[in-house]
Order: structure tokens, then sequence, then C-alpha cells
């Protein structure tokens, strides 16, 4: 098995699609000739041509209004929106167009787009190139939300999103573009989504992760073991629909909860998290559910580190569960 | 710049400009003839029953009917349409059953879309009318995208996208045009100018003297044509549509027209427009000139129009005793369903919990 990072991982899943069905298409900015500003699709243009692995004008509605309209006449659109804070522009298409097509139509227009973003801050990217909206999205019936964290998951998810039926927000965690290293096996598969992962067993606190943060949270789990917390961390995958029973299974086995995300603290998807373990399981929690998470302001330049949730602040977070 | 205002016939229906006559069968012109005396006829009745309060909200087409009736006529059927809400006349041109027009409008047990959308928000897979939205424009990318996707497969399909004149103002007009001229997408892009976007005139939405004329920065031919002449329609969209066939890509078509009628059924146009001018309009009216065509023609007869007026207003009210009959609403779980390929375990959860609400409290009065 080769070792690959995620951009090579995603660049390897959309290879093999676009060799096993060819109503796949790439299309959005950047993406062909140049194989897009973080390589993802490099190599694509010159394999499958300029007409399917298309380089557009710079415009995010019309990269997805456009790809609406090729799904809708039976083609599979995988549109690139080069870093997720450029998606507002889109953002229209999603939410009234994308996401409501299959229901608004009695079923007659499903449109299977799978719109692949570079999420996450710590890159020295500032306002524009950093954040993380998934909870914009996952509040939108309609589409599907997917994160992974590793060059494995995050080609056999990416593999699942292109066969599948529904719209998908399909976010890379930039950060970790190149750092995330694995051994990616060769050849085709696929990994179900709504299926979360636990990447660290423990007895003590559940910590929920995903995306860039699940390595935080891994290096808080290390870190942790040394000061004698016994951390168990779930990497979630898929955050619609989220792994409500491998959430529920670790929750009753530690009573404790920490979720962690890059995002704003407020109406993050850690508050949902948070109010549907405590309906379901308010019977096995020992401590309030504590949110690490990124502040309620927009995403700064140069203090990003400090905005960002790391392994101390995790732990802390632990302590507090733990010591409740 | 100046463009030339495409006519065949003129308001007593003479032939002007024989030369872009297009050659119809005889059949075809009285379906077309049918096609918007049924629309001009269903309008009247469907307004007179949202004001009786049988129907929650109806938009009509008055004034309009030959832009996207001539435009669907032009075009085949497997060329495919993308409505705003004020065409459902190239459905009905089409074959979409009156019957099946109704159930939508009532959002009952047998609407098509399952109750989930205002009425005249169709959908019609069978007849390549997409499902209409009530955003303004929304539509237009994705006639776009449906032309390129036809020319990336190498088939001759077509699509086009119909919109009001209020639609160009918005930011996605312009990308849409511009990934259009980028990529030559065989798509037409039809601009109903209307006058008004509700309560705001035609110009308000441009400095330009026409809408025509805004192809030209993207690269694309522009037509201005008299939206209430139906053969001038026909006559242009069937051009577009062999442009894009011969690979030569998209075309913007400006029908000039006028909304005679208020927006909605929730709108009231005497607050804001002098009622002369809707009058003076009275006098380019789409179906009078045809038939003044048809008679001259001796295609129509004023014999056949009274039979087929009596045939339409059959079939409306077979059609609406035919919707008021069904169960007025779509089975609750349709609720959960589409939303998604499959039903994930948080819809199914919640549709539990609705079972379980209306096991409690009983059936939800309401619509």
């Amino acid at each position: 098995m080769p070792e690959m990072n995620i951009i090579q991982a995603v660049n390897d899943a959309l290879r093999l699609e676009m060799r096993r069905d060819p109503r796949v298409v790439v299309l959005g900015e950047d993406v062909g000739r140049f194989g897009g500003v973080f390589r993802a699709t490099s190599g694509l243009q010159e394999e499958f041509g300029a007409e399917r692995c298309i380089d557009t004008p710079l415009a995010e509605s019309g990269i997805i209004g456009t790809a609406i309209g090729m799904a809708l006449y039976g083609l599979r659109p995988v549109p690139e929106i080069q870093f997720a804070d450029f998606i507002y522009p889109a953002y229209d298409q999603i939410v009234s167009e994308l996401a409501k097509l299959r229901y608004r139509s009695g079923g007659e227009y499903p449109a299977p787009v799978v719109i692949r973003t570079p999420v996450g801050g710590g890159i020295r990217g500032g306002h524009y190139h950093s954040q993380s909206p998934e909870a914009l999205f996952i509040h939108v019936p309609g589409l599907k939300v997917v994160c992974p964290s590793n060059p494995v998951d995050a080609k056999g998810l990416l593999a699942t999103c292109i066969r599948g039926e529904d719209p998908v927000i399909f976010m890379e965690p930039k950060r970790v573009y190149r750092a995330a290293r694995g051994n990616v096996p060769e050849g085709e598969y696929t990994i179900p989504l709504g299926e979360a992962k636990v990447v660290r067993e423990g007895r003590q606190v559940t910590v929920l992760c995903w995306g860039a943060m699940v390595h935080t949270a891994l290096e808080a789990g290390e870190k942790g073991a040394a000061q004698g917390y016994d951390l168990e961390i779930i990497d979630l995958r898929t955050l619609l629909p989220y792994d409500i029973d491998a959430i529920l299974t670790s929750v009753r086995k530690t009573g404790r909860v920490v979720v962690v995300h890059e995002a704003p603290r407020t109406c993050g998807f850690g508050a949902e998290l948070a109010a549907t373990i405590q309906e379901k399981a308010i019977l096995s929690l020992e401590a309030p559910i504590l949110r690490v998470t990124g502040f309620d302001t927009p995403f700064p330049y140069t203090l990003e580190h400090e905005y960002l949730p790391d392994a101390n602040r995790i732990l802390d977070a632990v302590e507090r569960v733990v010591s409740f | 710049m100046r463009l030339e205002v495409i006519r065949v016939i003129d308001d007593e229906g003479r032939v002007t400009h024989p030369e872009r006559e297009p050659k119809i069968s005889g059949d075809d012109l009285r379906k077309l003839f049918r096609t918007i005396l049924t629309v001009r006829l269903l309008d009247e009745r469907m307004l007179r029953l949202q004001r009786q309060g049988r129907l929650g909200f109806y938009l009509s087409s008055l004034g309009e009917e030959a832009t996207h009736i001539g435009a669907a006529h032009a075009l085949r059927p497997g060329d495919w349409l993308y409505p705003a809400y004020r065409e459902v006349g190239a459905a009905l041109y089409r074959g979409y059953p009156l019957r099946t027009f109704m159930c939508q409008l009532f959002g009952n047990a047998l609407d098509p879309v399952k109750g989930r959308q205002m009425p005249v928000h169709h959908s019609i897979r069978s007849l390549n009318f997409v499902s209409i939205s009530s955003p303004v424009a929304t539509q237009i990318p994705h006639a776009v995208g449906t032309a390129w996707a036809a020319k990336l497969q190498k088939k001759d399909d077509v699509a086009v996208a119909f919109f009001g004149e209020g639609g160009t103002s918005t930011p996605i007009f312009h990308t849409s045009l511009t990934f259009a001229g980028v990529f030559k997408a065989p798509a037409i892009l039809i601009c109903r100018n209307n006058g008004w976007a509700i309560s705001v005139p035609r110009s308000v939405q441009t400095a330009a003297p026409t809408f025509a004329q805004k192809a030209v920065a993207y690269g694309l031919p522009g037509v201005l044509v008299d939206g209430n002449d139906i053969l001038a329609m026909i006559h242009v969209t069937a051009e577009a549509a062999a442009r894009g066939r011969r690979g030569e890509g998209a075309t913007l078509i400006e029908a000039r027209t006028y909304r005679r009628g208020a927006h909605s059924s929730s709108d009231d146009p005497s607050v804001y427009r002098d009622p002369a001018e809707p009058k003076e309009w009275e006098r380019h009216d789409p179906l009078e000139r045809f038939r003044k065509y048809l008679l001259a023609k001796n295609e129509v007869t004023a014999d056949l129009e009274a039979q087929l007026r009596r045939e339409i207003l059959e079939e409306i009210t077979d059609a609406l005793q035919y919707a008021e009959r069904q169960d007025p609403k779509p089975p609750l779980h349709s609720m959960f369903e589409d939303v998604y390929s499959d039903v994930p375990w948080h819809l199914r959860e919640q549709q539990a919990e609705l079972d379980a609400e209306i096991a409690k409290h009983g059936n939800k009065s309401g619509h």
C-alpha cells in the first residue's frame, strides 16, 4: 500500500471514479491545467481532457449552478470550490436549489453534485482562507456533509459520495492536507457515510471531533495519558447524517463528553451534538458537555493559534469534566 | 445600439414579414391556438377560485402566453425547459394533463410534487419541464449546465431558461451568460420583458435601452422579439435552437410583452400602475392577433373556436372536480421522503415524533 497524503488520496479517488464512470466531471477554478491550487486535481486534465476536468470562470455561483444543470442531465459533477471561505456566492444555489431539488420535485429531479472544498485554519490564511462553515450546511435539509481527517478515509468517503445519489459538501481539512499521511489501499474502495471511527479507545472522557481537529485531539490523547487521563476519541467523518450510535455507545461508557471544533462556538455543530446527547443519554452523563471551539470572532490572522483549539485547551476541558 | 423588434404579424394578424413566417401544419396551428386559449380560460377560472377562497394562491400568464407556447412549439420534446412561474402554457403544449395541473395547485394526495410547493410550482420530468423554484433567476445556470452537459455528451438537445426582466438584475444572470458564452453551451435564454417586477417598472432594472443588447458583452447574439407575436417567437426560438444544435452556442432572446394582470393573486397593481397601461396592451393581445391570423388563413373558424371554448371549459371543470375529490393532503410520511435518497436516522426519529403527536392530539386542521 502506497503512503499518501490527503491531497494524493483525493486525487486518487477522483482519478479512479473518472476512469470508472464517464459521467464524472470535475470543474472549478484552476482545477484544469494547473491541477488545483492545492494540486488535488493534478494530472486529471492530462488523462481525461479539458472536457472532463474543466477550468471555469471565476464565479462560484456559476460553478455550482451549472454543475446542478449537468447533474440533472445525468452527469456526476464534482465541482471544487477553491476555499470554503469563497463558497458564499454559491450559497443560494446550494441552499435554494441543490438541497431542495429532489424534495421540491417530488423525487423527480435529484441532483447528485459533490462539492469538494478545503476548510479550516492554521495555514496563515486570515479571515478568508481559514473558516470552517460546516454548521451552515448541516443546517440545510437535503445536504450531506462529510469531513475526513486522513487520506484513507478521504479516498473511500469521496468515492462513496461520487457514487451516491445525494448532494454532498465534502470538506477537506487543508491544514493537514499534506501532514496527514497514511498507507492508502490501492484501487477502488468505498467507506459508508454515517459511520464514525473510534481513533483512540479510552474509558474516561469521549472527545468528539472531525477534520484537522482529530489530530489535535489525538495529541491531547497522548499528552493526557501522561497526565493520567484516558480519552476515547471519535472521528465523526460524516457530519450529516452523523453516527449517533457510535456517539451514544461511547458516552454510555465514559459519561463525559468534550466536543472539539474549529468553527465559532455559538450555533456551531458542537451545540447540536451536546443537545442531542443530553436528550438521549442524560442519565449517563456525569458532567456538563463542554465545547472546545474557535471563538465567536471572525477568524484572525496573527492570533490564529490562540484562536484554534489545541491539545492544552482540550485537556483543560477534560480536566473540568473529570473533576466536575 | 439599435435592435430591430422581430415580428411576423401585426396587431391585426396580417403577415408583415412573410420571409420569417414559420411553416406550421394546420393541426399544429390549432394546437397552438387551443393551448393559448386554455391558458387564458384556466387563468380566469383559477383567479376566480382563489378569490372564492378555494385556492391558496395563483400566478396568471395573461398577455404573455405567446412567449413560452411559441418557444415550446419551436423545440423538440427532448429539449429541456427551465421555467420561471409564468410558463405553464409550455407544459400544457407538451401534454401536461389538466387534472395533474389542478392536483399540483391543490397540493393534494395526487400532486406530483407531494404538496411540498405553493401552487404553480410544477415539476414534470416526463415532459422535460424542470421543477420550478420561487427565487428569481436561479434556474438560468441550470439551463446552461444542462445544455453544456448535452454538448459534452455529444447529444444535440438544447435547454431553455425562462425568466423575467427583473431576473436580469441578479448576479446569477451575469454569471450564467458568462458560462454560456465561454463554453458555447446550446442554451436559449428567454427574457420575458413584461414591464414589471411586481411593482417595479422595467426602467429600474436597467438603464440600457434593451435587455437583448446585454448579450453582446458575453459574446452571445441578442435577439429582440415581439413576445406577443407567437409566430415571431417560434421563428426566433427555432433559429436559436438551430444555432445551438450546430455548435454555435447560446442565444439571449428578449421577448417584449406585458404583464396585464397582477404579479400574483396576492398583488394589487392598481396601487402602483396606471390602468391605462394594461388597457393599451390589450391592442397587442397575443391571442387576438393569432386568432385573426388563423381566421384569415381559414385554419380556425368562429364555430371551431366556440367548440374549443366549450371543450376547454369542460376539461377545466372536470379537472377541478377531480382535484377536489382527492384526499386534500399527501400521506403524512411523504413529508420525510425525498429529502435524501434514503431516510436517515434523524428524519426517522422526527417522523416517529410527529406520528406520536398526531396519535395523541389528532390530525392537524388547516389547508
